[in-house]
């Protein structure tokens, strides 16, 4: 076979490249599907979390005269002339209230300072407003005197920007002493190991729950494991808010759980379980247990029973000879679980948000309260982007471990 | 478990008596939360949780209202029907475009396979709230939110890496020298995948749809994100009735998903099996 | 075999079209109203939703909402506009109107009342004052205790929710600073005429979370003003807030144990508004200038909320005169609509962090 002219070398070569092409066609047409209505969505948040013109549009002038400020004082006089007259038109177009929303992003409390501001200089008229705009704005409130202040406006003025991650990281950037922890209030790292922590905590509960069971099941025969595996694929076949709302049934106050309880004299008061992480975490180990338990029953239907019995009749104590011989071997398959349970369970939304509480919330949650109720886009795209990453570190260790197409769908 | 033989002593009993019961116990805790739903969903009273009418099994405890309320109200009519059709919808994108890519990558001449792969399963992997953020953003900018066509696009996004799971797992082993006799035959390529690949991989991709179609009708962070009132779906609506006003006709919907979801599962099983027989794999 | 799969799909594809069509033949003219649910939900669906669907052939997509401007600040800024009509509370309303989330609605589209006044002169002035929307119905938060399971000692004042030691148990209020933050200062002897005045200083706020934080273990938070009833009612709270409406209907239909602490009331109005860039702005005015007539104002009585006409009081409901918020007026003060529109979002942040510490 050395012996191939270069013609046939290049023939060779070309049907070679035209089985590639034919193959790589059939997947094109996904591809492109994909590529559009998911990722480039994703592309999208990514892109946001970074640019953000929203201030450099509103007040374009001002930034303009800050250029030569010195940020030593407060900017002169023509600077927040100019500041008082945009402010003006912005009052009149309804947009100061857009404004107040951007400054009090970069300095807290700024809010309520912008509106009361804006409604005063938004009576000045004509001359007035050229003439007294700047000291309106100065006796309207004590805060416009203070640098940090101009130079966070300056700052929020930037197109391109990296102060959400700043802000996800509970971190801030300081005229004189650059990145800083935050002063004030610091929750999200906090949220991101609570989150991790009981993301972990579900793990190791389907884990131990899981493992015995899948062991039990492997030990009995074909058809009766078969069966008792329906009870298994059943939960994991129903409707996730379904299994919700049996939670919600279940642990609230006097719900299932609590009646029964009192009904057999265990307790005269109810217990508080739900909108708890205690609910949280229970109602999530439910929904994912299957996730761990199909993986290490298919990885344990393949063990040779025979490999144990051979130990223990050759003397080994069984917990021994169990950790020597048989836990090593259903590793793949608890690995392959615990990653996968831990995957879902880290961007968990749902079940945090409705029978979590104020206590059982996760990163998850946050990110919608950005997106819903706070309207800071911004930094949920922020947010989520660091989620992304953590997610997509995870899911590369889980295809190099376990495959992403070994994923057991029951 | 099997029986223990006589060399073992007392203690392997306690324990193989212990791994047995603590099974049971993991096993009631997957079903019993889903069983109790049902009779609480027969709830006379406008409550979760069973009355003593209901425990002593009077029968006027027990009643079908949540159901005609179910049934009459206009709001659960049309998330019911808009379940089916955006999960019908993104099912039938989904399975086409699913089935096309895993008969590609399936292809041992695929270029760049691992990192594809991987890139077609990330909607099963990346967290819904991100998805959901991103296309919020992104189909507002093209019109595309608070319409079905949006809705129907992201589910069938979604709903692609089973599809792709579910046939690839068929393709597992598939002899490629049958396409090429079939080709070397003259036929038509088109003719060869309806002839040859379609029998071999239907129930994995009927399983699959199925698995799109479950995805779409129990997806809900999406649709929270992205519909308008028009689109609202069965989770959609037991989502803010869990929030806002609990009352039994979600327990009366819960019940008749569960039946759903049997049904799914038996198909599956049936289909499973199905596909094991005809690539002569041990069932 | 193939064939069988085929026929699959067009049956599939079959039903999918059928699917389609009838849903456009829904979305033929509709609009999308958005109120609170429950039984206030149910007085504006009788009074105002169903007749205006009767007669004008419109469907009317009734959707729950649960307060706050951010549901309209994401649809506007999206530019993804789902909402037409929006039952605004005026505390949010200033807020939503100074940020351009709304549209003007012009007061030439009111029709004259049931007894002949022109509209402008048969609104309470209230009403008619902000430009964006158009009073629809005082009312007031207030909160109640169930005779069952109150005990012996009664809750009677403002201070009386903030006192665990007079009356122990759990509360109910709605996750939001709004009232709450006005409850609490005066339940730490603020004079009600100063509640703002003290409100708008930062020591002021110091105060108000200190006194939250006294009862903070024992708040059990809300979303929707119609979970409420249910919490008092299967003992989830023993003193819980909500809207006086909320309270009276459970008291008037299911005969339920309520009673209604006016001390230190917050009456607010709530308004009509509409989504700014809505595409059926012309059909929401004519939806708000129906739902607006004295009539279906003088219905709002079915749940203890005033009528904002004058021309409303004859036709109302006499036994509901004495459950009105005006009869307690004495008692409350007035919601600080523009305060809430300068103030909402940084006590809104204080307030966010203040309940994850």
């Amino acid at each position: 076979m050395s012996s191939l002219t270069t013609t046939e070398a290049r023939q060779a070569a070309s049907a070679q490249r035209k089985k590639r092409i034919t193959a790589f066609m059939f997947v094109v047409p996904l591809l492109v599907f994909i590529l559009l209505t998911f990722v480039a969505p994703i592309a999208s948040m990514l892109w946001r979390s970074v640019h953000h013109p929203t201030v450099a549009e509103l007040i374009p002038h001002t930034l303009e005269a800050l250029k030569d400020w010195d940020g030593k004082a407060v900017p002169d006089q023509h600077t927040l002339q100019i500041f008082a007259v945009e402010l003006n038109g912005l009052a009149k177009e309804r947009l100061s209230g857009k404004l107040a929303e951007e400054f009090n992003r970069a300095y807290t409390g700024m809010s309520s300072v912008v509106k009361s501001t804006a409604r005063k200089v938004a009576k000045l008229k004509g001359d007035d407003l050229r003439d007294k705009g700047a000291q309106t704005l100065l006796d309207a409130n004590p805060k416009w005197q203070r640098t940090d202040l101009w130079y966070a406006i300056q700052r929020a003025g930037e197109k391109y920007t990296y102060d959400y991650y700043l802000t996800a990281l509970d971190l801030e950037l300081k005229p004189d002493t650059g990145i800083q922890v935050r002063e004030e209030t610091q929750i999200y790292l906090q949220l991101y190991s609570k989150t991790l922590t009981m993301a972990l905590v579900i793990t190791l509960l389907c884990a131990a729950l899981g493992y015995p069971l899948s062991y039990y099941l492997a030990g009995l025969s074909e058809n009766r494991a078969n069966l008792l595996l329906v009870l298994v694929l059943l939960p994991f076949w129903t409707s996730l808010l379904v299994r919700t709302t049996a939670w919600i049934a279940l642990l609230q106050t006097n719900g299932v759980i609590n009646s029964f309880l009192m009904g057999v004299g265990l307790t005269n008061e109810p217990f508080e379980m739900l909108y708890t992480s205690f609910a949280t975490v229970v109602a999530m180990t439910h929904i994912l247990l299957p996730f761990m338990i199909l993986p290490l029953y298919s990885v344990m239907r393949g063990i040779d029973p025979s490999y144990m019995r051979a130990a223990l009749s050759l003397g080994d104590k069984p917990i021994p000879a169990f950790a020597k011989i048989y836990l090593p071997m259903t590793l793949p398959g608890l690995s392959a679980g615990a990653l996968l349970v831990f995957i879902i369970s880290v961007g968990y939304y749902i079940t945090p948000a409705l029978v979590g509480g104020t206590d059982g919330q996760m990163i998850s949650n946050i990110i919608a309260f950005h997106m819903q109720r706070s309207n800071n886009w911004e930094l949920a795209a922020a947010l989520g982007s660091l989620l992304l990453a953590l997610i997509l570190l995870l899911y590369w260790l889980y295809d190099r471990f376990v495959g992403a197409s070994n994923i057991k769908l029951g | 478990m099997t029986k223990a033989p006589a060399y073992f002593g007392f203690w392997y009993r306690l324990g193989s008596w212990l791994l047995k019961s603590t099974s049971w116990l993991v096993l009631f805790f997957l079903i019993m939360p889903i069983l109790v739903i049902i009779p609480l969903s027969f709830n006379t009273e406008p409550f979760f949780s069973f009355t003593k009418g209901m425990l002593t099994f009077q029968p006027e405890a027990y009643s079908l209202r949540w159901y005609s309320a179910i049934f009459s109200d206009p709001k659960w009519i049309l998330a019911i029907q808009n379940s089916f059709f955006i999960g019908i919808c993104a099912t039938i994108i989904a399975t086409a475009l699913g089935t096309c890519a895993a008969v590609g990558l399936a292809r041992d001449d695929m270029p760049a396979r691992r990192l594809i792969t991987a890139l077609l399963l990330s909607p099963m992997i990346v967290p819904l709230i991100i998805t959901a953020a991103g296309m919020f953003f992104f189909y507002s900018d093209l019109g595309l939110a608070g319409n079905y066509l949006g809705v129907i696009l992201a589910h069938a996004a979604l709903g692609t890496p089973f599809v792709i799971i579910t046939v690839t797992a068929t393709l597992a082993g598939f002899d490629y020298s049958l396409v090429r006799a079939g080709l070397n035959l003259g036929a038509r390529p088109v003719r060869v995948f309806w002839d040859i690949i379609m029998p071999l991989i239907r129930p994995g991709v009927i399983s699959g749809a199925l698995f799109a179609f479950i995805t779409s009708f129990d997806e809900v962070v999406v649709i929270l994100f992205m519909a308008g009132p028009q689109q609202r779906t069965i989770p959609r609506q037991m989502f803010s009735g869990l929030r806002e006003q609990i009352n039994p006709s979600i327990l009366a919907i819960a019940t008749l998903l569960i039946i759903l979801s049997i049904i799914m599962l038996v198909t599956i099983e049936l289909l499973r099996r199905r596909s094991a027989r005809l690539r002569g794999v041990e069932a | 075999m193939a064939r069988s799969l085929s026929t699959g799909i067009s049956a599939f594809a079959l039903a999918a079209a059928m699917g389609l069509a009838s849903l456009g033949a829904h979305a033929e003219e509709s609009l999308t109203v958005v109120s609170w649910g429950g039984s206030y939900g149910a007085a504006q669906k009788n009074h105002m939703i169903d007749p205006f669907q009767k007669d004008t052939g419109v469907k009317v997509l009734f959707e729950d909402y649960s307060g706050g401007v951010a549901e309209m600040k994401a649809q506007v800024e999206s530019g993804n506009i789902q909402w037409d009509v929006v039952d605004v509370e005026v505390i949010d309303l200033e807020r939503a109107c100074s940020e351009g989330l709304l549209e003007t609605i012009p007061h030439d589209i009111l029709p004259a009342g049931a007894d002949g006044t022109p509209a402008e002169k048969d609104f309470i002035p209230d009403a008619l004052s902000n430009e964006c929307a158009i009073g629809n119905i005082v009312w007031s938060v207030v909160y109640a205790y169930n005779e069952k399971t109150i005990g012996n000692t009664k809750a009677t004042s403002i201070a009386d929710f903030f006192d665990t030691a007079k009356i122990p148990g759990k509360r109910a209020m709605r996750k939001r600073p709004q009232v709450n933050m006005e409850w609490a200062l005066m339940a730490d002897g603020v004079a009600p005429k100063d509640v703002y005045e003290v409100l708008a200083t930062p020591e002021g706020q110091e105060r108000a979370f200190k006194k939250l934080d006294t009862i903070k273990k024992d708040i059990v938070w809300f979303d929707s003003w119609s979970q409420a009833p249910q919490l008092l009612n299967d003992g989830g709270a023993v003193l819980v807030q909500s809207a006086n409406g909320r309270f009276y209907d459970s008291i008037r239909k299911e005969g339920k144990p309520f009673v209604i602490v006016w001390d230190g009331h917050v009456y607010d109005l709530d308004a009509w508004a509409v989504l700014k860039g809505s595409p059926k702005k012309d059909l929401a005015f004519k939806f708000i200038a129906y739902a607006t007539q004295s009539k279906p104002l003088a219905g709002m009585s079915d749940v203890a909320y005033g009528p904002t006409r004058k021309s409303s009081t004859p036709m109302m409901d006499p036994a509901a005169a004495p459950h009105l918020p005006t009869a307690h007026l004495d008692k409350g003060i007035r919601a600080g609509s523009e305060f809430w529109a300068d103030y909402g979002e940084s006590l809104g942040e204080k307030f966010n962090e203040w309940l994850l510490k």
